[in-house]
């Protein structure tokens, strides 16, 4: 089949209009729920040791209402402009795609640039990673968050790349909207960090 | 494979339509329960437990936005998304529950 007969007359679903997209789409949500458990276990660690500074800087110490919003916002953003990705992707639009795939990946590099210089002020105010219990369990938690956005930028960047050769079809649907779930999800798992870590931290004192 | 017809395509768009409608709800409806998290933090004078609890329930109303809308879990053809997210969830929560409540770390 050509790329250009089949940008006209792929399904309404192009994601799961295969067994193979099928496929990845449940094996995705499975690979999320068990995500759902790696980061439910960082968040226990975080928890039950937040309290824990070893002399160090604790939470309301360290933590910034106004930058966490700006993350905060920063990604809900993101997490917005890959649906109008995939809205596009189901109209069969691939610069428009392409365009919205674009603005979700820069707004990942501005929330991990945001993340980075925070870490690094965090280290100028001497909270190393084993500096305390409550450092060790922050950077772990916060930190694998910042792979996964860092992951998913690289990952996003690169189907974004490969829609300019191989355009929408039933067989790369499923990657471009399974990239999305992946995007959606670490905005669902920011949801809580910045409640539970930075706002309780910042409440808590 | 045969080309649509008019009246499906028509169909189709309304369906969109209404979708993005769904999406920009969404989106407004997230960023004010972030707001109100937020406002709830920066003002002073609210006793800490209370805080604590409201936060949480928006961050779980937010998720569920994230989930249903945004993730389409609200779709058909997404039991078993939801049996998996579910399942991940509630190991989440029993590990959170018993590290929270844990008394031998002093």
């Amino acid at each position: 089949m050509s790329k250009a007969e089949n940008v006209e007359t792929i399904p309404a679903h192009p994601e799961t209009a295969t067994l193979e997209g099928k496929n990845k789409f449940i094996g995705f949500w499975l690979f999320l729920g068990g995500e759902t458990v790696l980061f439910g276990t960082l968040f226990a660690t975080f928890l039950a040791l937040r309290n824990k500074t070893n002399g160090g800087p604790a939470a309301h110490d360290l933590f910034s209402l106004s930058t966490v919003f700006a993350a905060t916002v920063i990604l809900l953003v993101s997490s917005l402009t890959s649906v109008f990705a995939v809205m596009a992707m189901r109209d069969r639009a691939v610069g428009k795609m392409q365009f919205w795939f674009l603005i979700t990946v820069l707004l990942g590099i501005a929330f991990l640039v945001l993340e980075i210089t925070e870490f690094k002020e965090y280290l100028h105010e001497h909270l190393g990673y084993s500096t305390s219990a409550f450092s060790s369990s922050f950077y772990t938690l916060v930190g694998t968050h910042g792979c996964h956005v860092l992951f998913g930028v690289l990952w996003i960047s690169t189907i974004t790349i490969q829609a300019f050769k191989k355009g929408i079809t039933t067989v790369t649907a499923p990657k471009y909207y399974v990239a999305s779930l992946y995007w959606h999800f670490i905005d669902v798992v920011w949801v809580f960090i910045f409640t539970v870590v930075y706002l309780l931290g910042i409440a808590g004192r | 494979m045969s080309k649509p017809s008019n009246t499906s395509l028509y169909m189709e768009r309304q369906k969109r339509k209404r979708e993005l409608t769904y999406y920009l709800v969404s989106f407004f409806m997230m960023l004010l329960l972030t707001g109100l998290s937020f406002a709830a933090v920066a003002m002073k004078g609210i006793e800490k437990h209370f805080t604590a609890f409201f936060i949480v329930t928006l961050a779980v109303i937010q998720v569920a936005f994230q989930l249903y809308y945004f993730m389409h879990l609200k779709d058909k053809n997404h039991g078993m998304p939801a049996l998996f997210i579910y399942s991940g969830a509630f190991v989440a929560f029993i590990t959170v529950l018993a590290f929270v409540s844990i008394v031998w770390i002093s």
